[in-house]
């Protein structure tokens, strides 16, 4: 009996020993997939940013570097003197930055109205509004364009690259997901202090949502910096564009200038990947926020 | 009159608390679709559009470039969606047993495309894809002897090149919505798994696929709704070319739209597309959905 007991230890230590190597040459091999992977995800930036501060001037050919030889901004030079990029970038921080704030005030007000205060029609409203979400942009663009820029004669104006995304469902909806979370006692115990509707919203509601709007503020301003397609349908003038559309502009103008094109690009980028790096909590857990739960 | 007065002192709030958000869907939504489905009949001028029936319609199934655009757009979301769902979600696996700081890390690392325009990104790549040595890729190819290649310059790698383009940027969200998926499923359920010798493929495919198909439908759906629109990539990079061989129907509908100025018939295109993502969406969730328990 015993002599049988110990052989069944001694198996399942030479068993264990097996598995804790397995786990070694296991953990190898994920570490050797997800350097690779990382590396061909963030070397198409690094050598972007390399480039950029290389003065490589007009050649069409040239040898591409891992390591700069030589340190030298005249591409960033040349991208600012060149186009209207300052222009650009105070139009792109405009834009996004009421875009956002008006996203911030209606998304908040409208998702605490279908969080937490009844009316006929609720529901319903609600619903319809989230179905649209799923009406692909294409299907709505043409009228949308023919109506801001023929009809509300708004072409090349601030008003019209803002005006289709001053409040948007999915940001309704991420708000409504938050405060649904909030403890309605507070609401009404400020209802029954005789505070107005709006009050209980400014006072009791946005304070205690400060983590909710700071993802949504976040997400729609990086969203709107990036957006391409809109701005650049509606905008004529190169002073009404915003960065990204300059940019695209440029590549088409200067077709041969790749030092040019990586300075612009960096430019572009380069506001998103601080606010990336500094607020990067907000960005890795708001993700999860109203995205899967539905 | 007192009923009224009565109804707007109770529920005058709420309604002004969505007011915004409801005119804008009005606006900018419903009266577009209608709009749209109405223009899709018309040989559309501003001020004289003029009913002709199905022809654009019929003019569009006509049209060759259609069904080649069709076909493009097939391709490149059979070729990138499964494929990248697959990236992200081995990615997040192997991500998922290291510490937080580790996982931090390569969060970050992956997220920080998503952060970057799409227009900075298809610049970047654009150079990667240098016809000549100056391109990284040609160049890096070419350490192994492989001549230069025309990436997106022929047809029979254009699109395959904006395809790839696709495996090493945006896996950022999907990522972080997995491991947090991971995170929520119970440990018992895997020591359980343990107890009866189950293989590491066998839990996989009994515990972990099955409790984050949440997941993966909303990943699965989002990224298929994206990918039938693809648009600035290729206006960037190819421009539709070379001899179609990268146009997809949302730049045929571009094209059509607003270079050629056929609303009609870019309605009528953009209509089917409408409807075949929104049947996609609805396939899905059918076909995904029947075991999901949430």
């Amino acid at each position: 009996m015993a002599e049988i007991r110990t052989a069944d230890t001694q198996m399942s230590t030479a068993a264990l020993q097996k598995r804790e190597s397995k786990r070694t040459v296991w953990r190898v091999i994920s570490y050797v997939i997800l350097s690779f992977w990382v590396l061909v995800t963030i070397i198409p930036m690094y050598w972007m940013v390399v480039t950029s501060f290389r003065d490589i001037g007009f050649s069409a050919t040239f040898t591409p570097e891992w390591f700069p030889s030589s340190f030298s901004i005249a591409t960033y030079i040349r991208f600012f003197t060149k186009t209207d990029a300052v222009q650009w970038l105070i139009n792109s921080l405009f834009v996004s930055g009421v875009i956002t704030l008006s996203n911030v005030l209606f998304a908040s007000l409208a998702g605490y109205a279908f969080a937490k205060l009844r009316f006929p029609g609720r529901n319903m409203i609600f619903w319809v509004l989230l179905a649209t979400m799923m009406i692909p942009a294409q299907a709505t663009l043409i009228p949308i364009y023919i109506m801001v820029v023929n009809v509300f004669n708004l072409a090349d104006t601030y008003i019209a690259v803002m005006l289709p995304f001053l409040v948007t469902v999915g940001n309704i909806f991420l708000m409504k997901q938050y405060m649904s979370t909030l403890p309605s006692t507070l609401i009404d115990a400020a209802r029954i202090d005789g505070c107005s509707e709006f009050k209980i919203f400014r006072k009791v509601i946005m304070p205690i949502s400060k983590p909710g709007v700071a993802v949504l503020a976040i997400f729609t301003f990086v969203s709107t910096w990036n957006e391409f397609f809109w701005p650049f349908l509606v905008t004529n003038s190169s002073g009404m564009r915003t960065i990204q559309v300059g940019l695209a502009t440029f590549k088409f103008a200067e077709t041969v200038d790749y030092g040019g094109l990586m300075a612009g690009s960096v430019i572009a980028a380069l506001p998103m990947i601080v606010l990336f790096f500094s607020l990067q909590r907000y960005f890795l857990q708001g993700i999860t926020i109203g995205a899967v739960k539905g | 009159m007192d009923k009224w007065k009565q109804f707007f002192r109770d529920y005058g709030w709420c309604y002004l608390f969505i007011a915004v958000p409801v005119i804008l869907f009005l606006v900018f939504t419903l009266y577009p679709v209608l709009a749209a489905l109405v223009m899709s009949f018309q040989k559309y001028h501003v001020l004289n559009p003029k009913w002709i029936g199905f022809d654009n319609y019929r003019m569009m199934f006509q049209d060759e470039v259609f069904w080649k655009a069709m076909w493009n757009t097939f391709v490149f979301t059979v070729g990138t969606v499964p494929l990248n769902l697959f990236i992200t979600l081995g990615l997040a696996i192997l991500i998922f047993p290291r510490s937080t700081r580790t996982q931090t890390f390569f969060k970050a690392a992956f997220y920080l495309p998503t952060v970057m325009s799409g227009v900075t990104l298809a610049l970047v790549w654009f150079w990667i894809y240098d016809p000549t040595e100056s391109g990284l890729l040609n160049m890096f190819l070419g350490l192994f002897g492989i001549e230069n290649v025309m990436w997106l310059g022929k047809s029979n790698s254009s699109l395959f090149s904006i395809m790839f383009m696709t495996y090493f940027i945006n896996h950022g969200a999907g990522i972080i919505l997995y491991l947090a998926a991971l995170g929520g499923i119970p440990k018992s359920l895997y020591e359980a798994a343990d107890i009866d010798h189950a293989s590491e493929w066998s839990k996989f495919k009994n515990i972990t696929w099955p409790l984050l198909k949440p997941t993966t439908l909303y990943l699965l759906v989002t990224s298929i709704i994206l990918s039938f629109q693809v648009f600035m990539s290729i206006y960037l990079m190819t421009q539709g070319g070379p001899n179609f061989a990268t146009t997809t129907i949302a730049y045929l509908i571009y094209e059509h739209a607003f270079v050629y100025y056929k609303f009609g018939l870019a309605a009528a295109e953009s209509f089917v597309l409408g409807f075949i993502i929104i049947l996609a969406s609805i396939a899905q969730f059918k076909f995904m959905s029947s075991d999901v328990e949430y």
